[in-house]
Protein backbone atom coordinates (compact mmCIF):
# COMPACT_ATOMS: atom_id res chain seq x y z
CA UNK A 1 0.00 0.00 0.00
CA UNK A 2 1.38 3.30 -1.57
CA UNK A 3 1.23 6.71 1.02
CA UNK A 4 -0.50 10.13 0.38
CA UNK A 5 2.05 13.18 -0.08
CA UNK A 6 0.61 14.20 3.55
CA UNK A 7 1.44 10.69 5.28
CA UNK A 8 5.37 11.04 3.05
CA UNK A 9 6.48 14.23 4.55
CA UNK A 10 4.80 13.50 8.01
CA UNK A 11 6.74 10.04 7.93
CA UNK A 12 9.94 11.27 6.97
CA UNK A 13 9.49 14.28 8.97
CA UNK A 14 9.29 11.63 12.14
CA UNK A 15 12.43 9.26 10.79
CA UNK A 16 9.72 7.03 9.48
CA UNK A 17 9.75 4.38 6.40
CA UNK A 18 5.88 5.01 6.84
CA UNK A 19 3.09 6.42 8.74
CA UNK A 20 -0.54 5.51 8.66
CA UNK A 21 -3.25 7.52 9.28
CA UNK A 22 -4.61 8.11 13.32
CA UNK A 23 -1.15 7.21 14.17
CA UNK A 24 0.38 9.55 16.86
CA UNK A 25 3.88 11.16 16.02
CA UNK A 26 6.52 13.47 16.94
CA UNK A 27 7.87 15.14 13.95
CA UNK A 28 10.50 18.01 13.15
CA UNK A 29 9.17 21.38 12.01
CA UNK A 30 10.88 23.49 9.23
CA UNK A 31 9.55 26.87 10.18
CA UNK A 32 7.32 27.86 13.03
CA UNK A 33 5.40 30.90 12.77
CA UNK A 34 3.10 33.13 14.87
CA UNK A 35 1.79 36.81 14.18
CA UNK A 36 1.17 40.10 16.70
CA UNK A 37 -1.74 38.43 18.30
CA UNK A 38 -0.64 34.93 18.75
CA UNK A 39 3.15 35.64 19.60
CA UNK A 40 2.49 37.37 22.87
CA UNK A 41 0.82 34.43 24.97
CA UNK A 42 3.54 31.86 22.83
CA UNK A 43 6.11 34.09 24.30
CA UNK A 44 4.37 34.15 27.63
CA UNK A 45 4.40 30.36 27.22
CA UNK A 46 8.13 29.70 26.05
CA UNK A 47 9.63 31.68 29.18
CA UNK A 48 7.55 29.05 31.55
CA UNK A 49 9.50 26.16 29.60
CA UNK A 50 12.66 27.81 31.17
CA UNK A 51 14.76 27.22 27.90
CA UNK A 52 16.78 30.67 26.92
CA UNK A 53 17.00 30.17 23.38
CA UNK A 54 14.89 29.31 20.46
CA UNK A 55 15.86 25.88 18.26
CA UNK A 56 16.82 28.09 15.65
CA UNK A 57 16.73 31.58 14.67
CA UNK A 58 16.44 31.34 11.65
CA UNK A 59 13.10 29.21 11.19
CA UNK A 60 10.80 31.03 14.26
CA UNK A 61 9.45 33.37 12.06
CA UNK A 62 7.50 36.64 13.67
CA UNK A 63 5.12 38.69 11.74
CA UNK A 64 3.20 41.65 12.62
CA UNK A 65 -0.01 41.86 10.30
CA UNK A 66 -3.45 41.61 12.51
CA UNK A 67 -3.84 44.90 14.29
CA UNK A 68 -0.83 46.74 12.71
CA UNK A 69 -0.02 49.33 11.84
CA UNK A 70 -1.02 49.43 15.40
CA UNK A 71 -4.94 50.23 15.84
CA UNK A 72 -4.60 51.17 19.43
CA UNK A 73 -2.54 51.63 22.47
CA UNK A 74 -2.82 47.81 23.68
CA UNK A 75 -2.13 46.10 19.70
CA UNK A 76 1.23 48.54 20.39
CA UNK A 77 1.84 46.64 23.50
CA UNK A 78 1.91 43.31 21.44
CA UNK A 79 3.58 44.10 18.61
CA UNK A 80 6.16 45.37 20.93
CA UNK A 81 6.23 42.55 22.73
CA UNK A 82 6.91 40.75 19.69
CA UNK A 83 9.34 42.63 18.34
CA UNK A 84 11.35 42.81 21.31
CA UNK A 85 11.50 39.15 21.88
CA UNK A 86 12.34 38.98 18.11
CA UNK A 87 15.61 40.93 18.90
CA UNK A 88 16.09 39.63 21.67
CA UNK A 89 16.42 35.98 20.16
CA UNK A 90 17.99 37.37 17.11
CA UNK A 91 15.66 36.07 14.50
CA UNK A 92 16.50 36.50 11.14
CA UNK A 93 12.82 36.24 9.97
CA UNK A 94 10.81 39.27 11.89
CA UNK A 95 9.17 41.89 9.46
CA UNK A 96 8.59 45.19 10.33
CA UNK A 97 5.62 47.34 9.10
CA UNK A 98 6.71 49.03 5.57
CA UNK A 99 8.80 45.47 4.77
CA UNK A 100 6.31 42.74 5.94
CA UNK A 101 2.97 41.64 4.19
CA UNK A 102 -0.13 39.55 5.77
CA UNK A 103 1.62 36.08 7.27
CA UNK A 104 0.42 33.63 4.43
CA UNK A 105 1.27 35.47 1.39
CA UNK A 106 4.72 37.14 3.03
CA UNK A 107 6.53 33.73 3.50
CA UNK A 108 5.95 31.88 0.20
CA UNK A 109 6.48 35.22 -1.58
CA UNK A 110 9.79 35.21 0.27
CA UNK A 111 10.90 31.46 -0.12
CA UNK A 112 10.54 30.75 3.75
CA UNK A 113 8.48 28.03 2.84
CA UNK A 114 9.26 24.92 0.73
CA UNK A 115 7.90 21.74 -0.99
CA UNK A 116 8.21 18.93 1.26
CA UNK A 117 8.17 20.99 4.84
CA UNK A 118 6.15 20.74 7.63
CA UNK A 119 4.78 23.76 8.79
CA UNK A 120 3.29 25.12 12.00
CA UNK A 121 1.59 28.81 12.88
CA UNK A 122 -0.14 30.18 15.30
CA UNK A 123 -3.07 30.92 13.27
CA UNK A 124 -5.35 28.69 11.11
CA UNK A 125 -4.75 29.72 7.57
CA UNK A 126 -1.37 28.65 7.86
CA UNK A 127 -2.26 25.57 5.69
CA UNK A 128 -1.73 27.86 2.65
CA UNK A 129 1.32 26.67 2.47
CA UNK A 130 0.25 23.07 1.06
CA UNK A 131 -0.19 24.95 -2.23
CA UNK A 132 3.95 24.87 -2.72
CA UNK A 133 3.47 20.89 -1.30
CA UNK A 134 4.06 21.55 2.24
CA UNK A 135 2.55 20.09 5.11
CA UNK A 136 1.20 23.08 6.97
CA UNK A 137 -1.14 23.26 9.85
CA UNK A 138 -2.47 25.88 12.41
CA UNK A 139 -2.03 25.37 16.38
CA UNK A 140 -2.15 27.49 19.12
CA UNK A 141 0.32 29.40 21.03
CA UNK A 142 1.09 26.90 23.37
CA UNK A 143 1.94 24.44 20.98
CA UNK A 144 3.53 26.85 18.97
CA UNK A 145 5.59 27.98 22.37
CA UNK A 146 6.65 24.12 23.00
CA UNK A 147 7.44 24.26 19.14
CA UNK A 148 9.78 27.30 19.46
CA UNK A 149 11.73 25.49 21.79
CA UNK A 150 11.59 22.05 20.84
CA UNK A 151 12.10 22.16 17.02
CA UNK A 152 9.40 19.89 17.03
CA UNK A 153 5.80 18.95 17.67
CA UNK A 154 3.21 16.02 17.91
CA UNK A 155 0.66 15.27 15.09
CA UNK A 156 -2.17 12.50 14.67
CA UNK A 157 -1.36 11.81 11.02
CA UNK A 158 -4.70 12.68 8.86
CA UNK A 159 -6.54 10.72 6.80
CA UNK A 160 -6.77 12.05 3.33
CA UNK A 161 -9.61 13.29 0.68
CA UNK A 162 -8.87 12.91 -2.73
CA UNK A 163 -10.57 16.11 -4.70
CA UNK A 164 -10.67 15.54 -8.16
CA UNK A 165 -11.45 19.09 -10.33
CA UNK A 166 -12.12 17.99 -14.04
CA UNK A 167 -12.59 20.25 -16.76
CA UNK A 168 -11.39 23.31 -17.91
CA UNK A 169 -12.16 26.63 -15.73
CA UNK A 170 -15.42 28.93 -17.09
CA UNK A 171 -15.00 32.66 -17.71
CA UNK A 172 -14.44 34.61 -14.27
CA UNK A 173 -14.61 31.12 -12.18
CA UNK A 174 -11.19 31.18 -9.99
CA UNK A 175 -9.66 29.03 -7.29
CA UNK A 176 -11.54 30.70 -4.72
CA UNK A 177 -14.87 29.62 -6.45
CA UNK A 178 -13.33 25.86 -6.79
CA UNK A 179 -12.96 26.14 -2.85
CA UNK A 180 -15.82 27.88 -1.70
CA UNK A 181 -18.27 25.04 -4.02
CA UNK A 182 -16.19 21.80 -2.22
CA UNK A 183 -17.04 23.85 1.60
CA UNK A 184 -20.48 24.17 0.13
CA UNK A 185 -20.68 20.69 -1.17
CA UNK A 186 -18.80 18.73 1.71
CA UNK A 187 -19.76 21.27 4.78
CA UNK A 188 -18.09 23.16 7.72
CA UNK A 189 -16.97 19.39 9.28
CA UNK A 190 -16.81 17.80 6.02
CA UNK A 191 -13.06 17.25 6.48
CA UNK A 192 -12.52 17.43 10.00
CA UNK A 193 -9.56 15.86 11.27
CA UNK A 194 -8.01 14.94 7.59
CA UNK A 195 -5.91 16.16 4.64
CA UNK A 196 -7.88 17.45 2.03
CA UNK A 197 -5.80 16.88 -0.97
CA UNK A 198 -6.31 19.20 -4.64
CA UNK A 199 -5.68 17.28 -7.51
CA UNK A 200 -7.39 17.20 -11.67
CA UNK A 201 -7.02 19.16 -14.44
CA UNK A 202 -7.94 21.97 -13.39
CA UNK A 203 -5.46 22.15 -10.50
CA UNK A 204 -2.81 21.23 -13.03
CA UNK A 205 -3.91 24.87 -15.28
CA UNK A 206 -4.55 26.99 -11.88
CA UNK A 207 -1.96 29.63 -11.52
CA UNK A 208 0.39 29.48 -7.80
CA UNK A 209 -2.00 32.07 -5.99
CA UNK A 210 -5.03 30.13 -7.12
CA UNK A 211 -3.69 27.64 -5.24
CA UNK A 212 -2.74 29.21 -2.73
CA UNK A 213 -6.09 30.40 -1.87
CA UNK A 214 -7.40 26.42 -2.10
CA UNK A 215 -4.95 25.69 0.08
CA UNK A 216 -5.71 28.34 2.47
CA UNK A 217 -9.65 27.76 2.83
CA UNK A 218 -9.06 24.48 3.54
CA UNK A 219 -9.45 25.41 7.28
CA UNK A 220 -13.38 26.14 6.60
CA UNK A 221 -13.93 22.35 6.02
CA UNK A 222 -12.18 21.56 9.26
CA UNK A 223 -9.20 19.84 7.52
CA UNK A 224 -6.26 19.95 9.39
CA UNK A 225 -3.97 20.57 6.14
CA UNK A 226 -5.27 21.13 2.36
CA UNK A 227 -2.45 20.19 -0.56
CA UNK A 228 -1.15 20.28 -4.14
CA UNK A 229 1.78 18.28 -5.26
CA UNK A 230 4.01 20.05 -6.90
CA UNK A 231 4.67 20.61 -10.85
CA UNK A 232 6.78 22.64 -12.66
CA UNK A 233 4.75 25.60 -12.44
CA UNK A 234 5.44 25.08 -8.20
CA UNK A 235 9.08 24.34 -9.29
CA UNK A 236 9.16 27.49 -11.31
CA UNK A 237 7.75 29.82 -8.50
CA UNK A 238 10.11 28.28 -5.56
CA UNK A 239 12.83 28.46 -7.50
CA UNK A 240 15.27 31.27 -6.82
CA UNK A 241 13.59 32.25 -3.73
CA UNK A 242 13.29 29.16 -1.16
CA UNK A 243 16.96 29.02 -0.52
CA UNK A 244 17.25 25.48 1.57
CA UNK A 245 17.55 22.28 0.38
CA UNK A 246 13.61 21.26 -1.03
CA UNK A 247 11.92 18.10 -1.06
CA UNK A 248 9.26 17.43 -4.23
CA UNK A 249 6.71 14.94 -3.31
CA UNK A 250 3.56 12.94 -4.94
CA UNK A 251 0.96 10.71 -3.85
CA UNK A 252 1.76 6.91 -4.52
CA UNK A 253 -0.84 5.50 -7.25
CA UNK A 254 -1.99 3.82 -4.84
CA UNK A 255 -2.23 5.34 -1.94
CA UNK A 256 -5.38 4.88 0.32
CA UNK A 257 -7.99 7.65 0.55
CA UNK A 258 -11.08 8.23 3.20
CA UNK A 259 -13.01 9.84 -0.11
CA UNK A 260 -12.71 10.26 -3.56
CA UNK A 261 -14.78 13.06 -4.91
CA UNK A 262 -14.93 14.45 -8.49
CA UNK A 263 -16.10 17.78 -9.75
CA UNK A 264 -16.83 19.04 -13.41
CA UNK A 265 -15.85 22.50 -13.36
CA UNK A 266 -17.28 23.22 -16.04
CA UNK A 267 -20.28 23.51 -14.13
CA UNK A 268 -19.32 25.71 -11.74
CA UNK A 269 -20.15 29.79 -11.52
CA UNK A 270 -18.50 32.60 -9.65
CA UNK A 271 -19.91 31.27 -5.78
CA UNK A 272 -20.90 33.41 -2.97
CA UNK A 273 -21.12 32.42 0.65
CA UNK A 274 -23.72 33.57 2.11
CA UNK A 275 -23.87 34.91 6.04
CA UNK A 276 -22.99 33.25 8.82
CA UNK A 277 -20.91 30.56 7.27
CA UNK A 278 -18.56 29.64 4.51
CA UNK A 279 -20.60 26.70 3.48
CA UNK A 280 -23.75 28.34 2.91
CA UNK A 281 -22.41 29.02 -0.92
CA UNK A 282 -24.59 29.63 -3.90
CA UNK A 283 -24.08 30.62 -7.51
CA UNK A 284 -23.64 34.21 -8.26
CA UNK A 285 -26.77 33.66 -10.69
CA UNK A 286 -28.69 32.56 -7.48
CA UNK A 287 -27.56 35.89 -5.22
CA UNK A 288 -31.04 37.55 -5.69
CA UNK A 289 -31.04 41.66 -4.98
CA UNK A 290 -28.42 41.77 -2.29
CA UNK A 291 -27.54 45.41 -1.34
CA UNK A 292 -24.16 46.05 0.18
CA UNK A 293 -22.35 49.08 1.85
CA UNK A 294 -18.70 47.43 1.87
CA UNK A 295 -16.51 45.67 -0.36
CA UNK A 296 -12.85 44.40 1.07
CA UNK A 297 -10.08 43.07 -1.62
CA UNK A 298 -7.52 41.26 0.23
CA UNK A 299 -6.25 39.20 2.69
CA UNK A 300 -3.96 35.61 3.34
CA UNK A 301 -7.07 34.30 0.99
CA UNK A 302 -7.10 36.82 -2.01
CA UNK A 303 -4.19 39.66 -1.52
CA UNK A 304 -2.15 38.60 -4.08
CA UNK A 305 -1.37 39.99 -7.61
CA UNK A 306 -3.64 37.46 -9.68
CA UNK A 307 -6.20 38.67 -7.15
CA UNK A 308 -5.61 42.39 -7.65
CA UNK A 309 -5.29 42.28 -11.77
CA UNK A 310 -8.20 40.65 -11.69
CA UNK A 311 -10.24 43.55 -9.46
CA UNK A 312 -8.68 46.28 -11.62
CA UNK A 313 -9.41 44.30 -15.20
CA UNK A 314 -13.33 44.77 -13.30
CA UNK A 315 -12.77 49.00 -12.39
CA UNK A 316 -11.03 49.71 -15.05
CA UNK A 317 -13.37 52.36 -16.39
CA UNK A 318 -15.77 52.26 -13.84
CA UNK A 319 -16.42 54.39 -10.43
CA UNK A 320 -17.61 52.67 -7.22
CA UNK A 321 -21.18 52.49 -6.55
CA UNK A 322 -21.81 56.12 -4.01
CA UNK A 323 -23.82 53.89 -1.72
CA UNK A 324 -20.49 51.59 -1.03
CA UNK A 325 -16.97 51.94 0.10
CA UNK A 326 -14.20 49.60 -1.53
CA UNK A 327 -11.20 48.62 0.81
CA UNK A 328 -8.46 46.95 -1.16
CA UNK A 329 -5.26 46.04 0.51
CA UNK A 330 -2.29 44.37 -1.02
CA UNK A 331 -1.15 41.47 0.79
CA UNK A 332 2.44 42.07 0.72
CA UNK A 333 4.83 45.07 1.12
CA UNK A 334 6.30 43.73 -2.85
CA UNK A 335 2.56 43.33 -3.67
CA UNK A 336 1.82 46.60 -3.68
CA UNK A 337 4.66 47.52 -5.12
CA UNK A 338 4.22 45.31 -8.37
CA UNK A 339 0.70 46.52 -8.63
CA UNK A 340 1.64 50.60 -8.17
CA UNK A 341 4.14 49.82 -11.20
CA UNK A 342 1.61 47.99 -12.48
CA UNK A 343 -0.55 50.63 -12.69
CA UNK A 344 -3.45 48.91 -11.20
CA UNK A 345 -3.25 51.37 -8.02
CA UNK A 346 -4.09 54.02 -10.13
CA UNK A 347 -7.14 52.29 -11.61
CA UNK A 348 -7.70 51.50 -8.28
CA UNK A 349 -8.01 55.12 -6.87
CA UNK A 350 -9.28 56.66 -9.72
CA UNK A 351 -12.33 54.10 -9.00
CA UNK A 352 -12.83 55.76 -5.62
CA UNK A 353 -11.60 52.83 -3.72
CA UNK A 354 -9.54 52.95 -0.30
CA UNK A 355 -6.29 51.30 -1.14
CA UNK A 356 -4.18 50.31 2.07
CA UNK A 357 -0.45 49.02 3.02
CA UNK A 358 -0.78 45.30 4.28
CA UNK A 359 -2.82 43.79 7.01
CA UNK A 360 -5.30 41.46 8.13
CA UNK A 361 -7.57 44.51 9.37
CA UNK A 362 -10.81 43.89 8.25
CA UNK A 363 -11.30 40.28 7.09
CA UNK A 364 -11.40 39.87 11.43
CA UNK A 365 -12.99 43.06 12.48
CA UNK A 366 -10.12 44.48 13.98
CA UNK A 367 -9.60 47.53 11.77
CA UNK A 368 -9.42 49.48 8.77
CA UNK A 369 -12.96 48.42 7.66
CA UNK A 370 -15.76 47.11 10.72
CA UNK A 371 -18.55 46.95 10.10
CA UNK A 372 -21.61 48.64 11.89
CA UNK A 373 -24.60 46.71 12.65
CA UNK A 374 -27.39 46.10 9.93
CA UNK A 375 -24.29 46.65 7.48
CA UNK A 376 -23.36 44.12 4.29
CA UNK A 377 -20.21 43.77 3.06
CA UNK A 378 -18.54 41.29 0.25
CA UNK A 379 -15.48 40.46 0.75
CA UNK A 380 -12.41 38.10 -0.46
CA UNK A 381 -11.60 37.10 2.95
CA UNK A 382 -11.78 33.43 4.26
CA UNK A 383 -14.68 34.17 7.14
CA UNK A 384 -18.42 35.18 7.34
CA UNK A 385 -19.14 34.12 10.90
CA UNK A 386 -21.29 36.45 13.27
CA UNK A 387 -19.48 38.98 14.37
CA UNK A 388 -16.49 38.38 11.75
CA UNK A 389 -15.90 41.69 10.20
CA UNK A 390 -17.66 43.79 12.94
CA UNK A 391 -20.95 44.20 14.55
CA UNK A 392 -22.59 40.68 15.15
CA UNK A 393 -26.16 42.08 13.46
CA UNK A 394 -23.50 42.41 10.47
CA UNK A 395 -22.92 40.45 7.36
CA UNK A 396 -20.45 39.32 4.98
CA UNK A 397 -20.55 37.56 1.62
CA UNK A 398 -17.50 35.91 0.70
CA UNK A 399 -16.49 36.13 -3.02
CA UNK A 400 -13.69 36.08 -5.74
CA UNK A 401 -12.14 39.57 -6.42
CA UNK A 402 -14.02 40.00 -9.71
CA UNK A 403 -17.30 39.38 -7.99
CA UNK A 404 -16.13 42.04 -5.41
CA UNK A 405 -15.21 44.11 -7.84
CA UNK A 406 -18.20 44.35 -9.58
CA UNK A 407 -20.21 44.18 -6.76
CA UNK A 408 -18.86 47.17 -5.61
CA UNK A 409 -19.68 48.98 -9.02
CA UNK A 410 -22.90 48.11 -8.89
CA UNK A 411 -23.55 48.71 -5.02
CA UNK A 412 -25.51 44.84 -4.97
CA UNK A 413 -23.81 41.82 -5.84
CA UNK A 414 -23.21 41.12 -9.24
CA UNK A 415 -21.49 38.74 -11.44
CA UNK A 416 -18.51 40.85 -13.13
CA UNK A 417 -20.44 39.85 -16.51
CA UNK A 418 -22.42 42.74 -15.78
CA UNK A 419 -19.99 45.21 -15.37
CA UNK A 420 -17.28 44.56 -17.90
CA UNK B 1 -10.45 11.23 39.47
CA UNK B 2 -11.74 14.65 38.79
CA UNK B 3 -15.54 15.61 39.76
CA UNK B 4 -17.25 18.45 37.95
CA UNK B 5 -20.47 20.30 38.60
CA UNK B 6 -22.49 22.57 37.11
CA UNK B 7 -25.20 24.20 35.48
CA UNK B 8 -25.74 23.61 31.62
CA UNK B 9 -25.46 25.94 28.95
CA UNK B 10 -26.18 24.72 25.32
CA UNK B 11 -25.44 26.01 22.10
CA UNK B 12 -25.92 24.60 18.36
CA UNK B 13 -23.50 23.33 16.37
CA UNK B 14 -20.37 25.14 14.54
CA UNK B 15 -19.43 27.34 18.07
CA UNK B 16 -16.80 29.09 16.12
CA UNK B 17 -13.67 31.32 17.76
CA UNK B 18 -14.88 34.21 16.60
CA UNK B 19 -18.11 33.64 18.48
CA UNK B 20 -16.36 32.46 21.44
CA UNK B 21 -13.97 35.43 21.83
CA UNK B 22 -14.88 37.84 18.93
CA UNK B 23 -11.07 39.47 17.35
CA UNK B 24 -12.04 43.22 18.29
CA UNK B 25 -11.22 41.91 22.25
CA UNK B 26 -7.96 39.92 21.14
CA UNK B 27 -5.61 43.54 21.87
CA UNK B 28 -5.14 41.43 25.34
CA UNK B 29 -4.22 37.63 26.54
CA UNK B 30 -5.36 38.44 30.07
CA UNK B 31 -7.93 35.38 31.03
CA UNK B 32 -10.03 37.33 32.93
CA UNK B 33 -10.66 40.46 30.56
CA UNK B 34 -11.51 37.57 27.44
CA UNK B 35 -13.68 36.28 30.18
CA UNK B 36 -15.73 39.47 30.27
CA UNK B 37 -16.87 39.06 26.29
CA UNK B 38 -17.11 35.36 26.43
CA UNK B 39 -19.19 33.71 23.72
CA UNK B 40 -20.67 37.45 23.48
CA UNK B 41 -22.37 37.52 20.08
CA UNK B 42 -24.23 33.85 20.58
CA UNK B 43 -25.48 35.34 24.04
CA UNK B 44 -25.03 38.50 25.12
CA UNK B 45 -26.03 37.19 29.11
CA UNK B 46 -23.67 34.63 29.50
CA UNK B 47 -20.94 35.97 30.26
CA UNK B 48 -22.58 38.01 33.05
CA UNK B 49 -24.53 35.06 34.58
CA UNK B 50 -21.91 31.69 34.17
CA UNK B 51 -20.93 30.71 37.62
CA UNK B 52 -17.86 28.58 38.58
CA UNK B 53 -18.22 25.14 37.43
CA UNK B 54 -21.02 26.03 35.00
CA UNK B 55 -20.44 23.63 31.77
CA UNK B 56 -20.94 24.16 27.83
CA UNK B 57 -22.71 21.58 26.13
CA UNK B 58 -21.90 22.40 22.16
CA UNK B 59 -22.87 20.81 19.06
CA UNK B 60 -20.50 19.55 16.28
CA UNK B 61 -17.02 21.20 15.49
CA UNK B 62 -17.07 23.41 18.21
CA UNK B 63 -14.31 25.64 18.51
CA UNK B 64 -14.05 25.63 14.52
CA UNK B 65 -12.12 28.84 12.89
CA UNK B 66 -9.66 30.90 13.99
CA UNK B 67 -6.86 29.03 15.85
CA UNK B 68 -6.79 31.63 18.97
CA UNK B 69 -6.54 29.84 22.13
CA UNK B 70 -8.01 32.89 23.60
CA UNK B 71 -11.18 31.10 23.13
CA UNK B 72 -10.43 28.02 25.13
CA UNK B 73 -8.22 30.97 27.95
CA UNK B 74 -11.67 32.83 27.97
CA UNK B 75 -14.29 29.76 28.40
CA UNK B 76 -11.57 28.89 31.25
CA UNK B 77 -11.41 32.23 32.54
CA UNK B 78 -15.39 33.00 32.96
CA UNK B 79 -15.18 29.58 35.31
CA UNK B 80 -16.48 26.96 33.25
CA UNK B 81 -15.33 23.72 34.11
CA UNK B 82 -15.79 21.20 31.01
CA UNK B 83 -17.13 21.68 27.46
CA UNK B 84 -18.92 18.52 26.40
CA UNK B 85 -19.72 18.63 22.41
CA UNK B 86 -20.45 16.24 19.65
CA UNK B 87 -17.14 16.95 18.01
CA UNK B 88 -14.29 19.95 18.44
CA UNK B 89 -12.37 21.27 15.75
CA UNK B 90 -9.03 19.91 16.06
CA UNK B 91 -6.98 23.32 16.97
CA UNK B 92 -9.49 23.85 19.71
CA UNK B 93 -9.13 20.39 20.49
CA UNK B 94 -5.33 20.66 21.05
CA UNK B 95 -5.51 23.78 22.63
CA UNK B 96 -7.74 23.04 25.30
CA UNK B 97 -6.10 20.16 26.55
CA UNK B 98 -2.66 22.31 26.51
CA UNK B 99 -4.34 25.24 28.49
CA UNK B 100 -5.79 22.35 31.29
CA UNK B 101 -9.53 23.02 30.16
CA UNK B 102 -11.39 19.51 30.00
CA UNK B 103 -12.94 18.92 27.21
CA UNK B 104 -15.37 15.70 26.33
CA UNK B 105 -16.94 14.16 22.91
CA UNK B 106 -19.99 12.64 23.69
CA UNK B 107 -22.86 13.00 21.12
CA UNK B 108 -25.08 11.20 23.71
CA UNK B 109 -25.28 13.52 26.27
CA UNK B 110 -24.85 16.70 23.51
CA UNK B 111 -28.69 15.07 22.82
CA UNK B 112 -29.48 14.56 26.70
CA UNK B 113 -28.82 17.44 28.06
CA UNK B 114 -31.04 20.67 27.92
CA UNK B 115 -29.93 24.04 29.10
CA UNK B 116 -30.57 24.68 32.81
CA UNK B 117 -30.16 21.14 33.70
CA UNK B 118 -27.34 20.26 36.32
CA UNK B 119 -24.72 17.80 35.24
CA UNK B 120 -21.65 16.01 36.92
CA UNK B 121 -18.93 15.10 35.14
CA UNK B 122 -16.08 12.54 35.84
CA UNK B 123 -13.18 13.23 33.70
CA UNK B 124 -11.48 10.09 34.71
CA UNK B 125 -13.54 8.08 33.37
CA UNK B 126 -15.71 10.18 30.79
CA UNK B 127 -18.83 9.47 32.84
CA UNK B 128 -21.50 12.40 32.51
CA UNK B 129 -24.28 12.44 34.42
CA UNK B 130 -27.83 14.75 33.97
CA UNK B 131 -28.43 15.40 37.49
CA UNK B 132 -32.04 16.67 36.65
CA UNK B 133 -32.91 14.04 34.77
CA UNK B 134 -30.51 11.25 36.20
CA UNK B 135 -29.67 10.02 32.63
CA UNK B 136 -26.03 8.70 32.14
CA UNK B 137 -23.60 9.05 29.29
CA UNK B 138 -20.12 7.83 27.92
CA UNK B 139 -17.51 9.89 26.77
CA UNK B 140 -15.77 8.66 23.61
CA UNK B 141 -12.30 8.12 25.88
CA UNK B 142 -9.57 11.12 26.04
CA UNK B 143 -6.10 9.04 24.16
CA UNK B 144 -3.87 7.65 25.92
CA UNK B 145 -1.30 10.40 24.52
CA UNK B 146 -3.83 13.55 25.82
CA UNK B 147 -3.67 11.82 29.27
CA UNK B 148 0.25 12.20 29.51
CA UNK B 149 -0.22 15.65 28.95
CA UNK B 150 -2.80 16.41 31.40
CA UNK B 151 -1.03 14.07 33.90
CA UNK B 152 2.33 16.25 33.52
CA UNK B 153 0.02 19.68 34.41
CA UNK B 154 -0.15 20.62 30.59
CA UNK B 155 2.20 20.86 27.68
CA UNK B 156 4.32 23.13 28.68
CA UNK B 157 5.47 21.27 32.12
CA UNK B 158 6.00 18.42 29.36
CA UNK B 159 8.10 20.07 27.59
CA UNK B 160 9.73 21.41 30.51
CA UNK B 161 10.49 17.44 31.44
CA UNK B 162 11.99 16.61 28.04
CA UNK B 163 14.40 19.64 28.75
CA UNK B 164 15.07 17.85 32.50
CA UNK B 165 13.87 21.46 34.13
CA UNK B 166 10.98 19.64 35.94
CA UNK B 167 13.13 20.45 39.06
CA UNK B 168 13.54 23.96 38.69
Amino acid sequence: MGMTITEKILARHAGRNRVTPGELISARVDVVLANDITAPLAIKEFRKIGVKRVFDPDRVILVPDHFVPNKDIKSAEQAKEMREFAREQGLTNYFEVGRMGIEHCLLPEQGLVGPGDVVIGADSHTCTYGAVGAFATGVGSTDLAAAMALGETWFKVPASIKFVYEGELPAWVTGKDLILYTIGDIGVEGALYQAMEFTGPAIDNLSMDGRFTMANMAIEAGAKNGIIAPDQRTVDYVRGRVKRPYEVLASDPDAAYARVITYDVTKIEPQVAFPHSPDNTRPVSAAGNVEIDQVVIGSCTNGRMEDLRLAARVLARHRVHPNVRLIIIPGTQEIYRQALDEGLLGVFVRAGAAVSTPTCGPCLGGHMGVLAAGERAVATTNRNFVGRMGHPESEVYLANPAVAAASAVLGRIAHPGEVT
Amino acid sequence: MMLLRGKAWTFGDNIDTDVIIPARYLNTSDPAELARHCMEDADREFARKVQPGDIIVGGANFGCGSSREHAPLAIKGAGVSCVIARTFARIFYRNAFNIGLPILECPAAVDGIRSGDQVEVDTASGRIKNLTTGAEFEAKPIPPFMQEIIAAGGLIEHVRRKFHLGEN
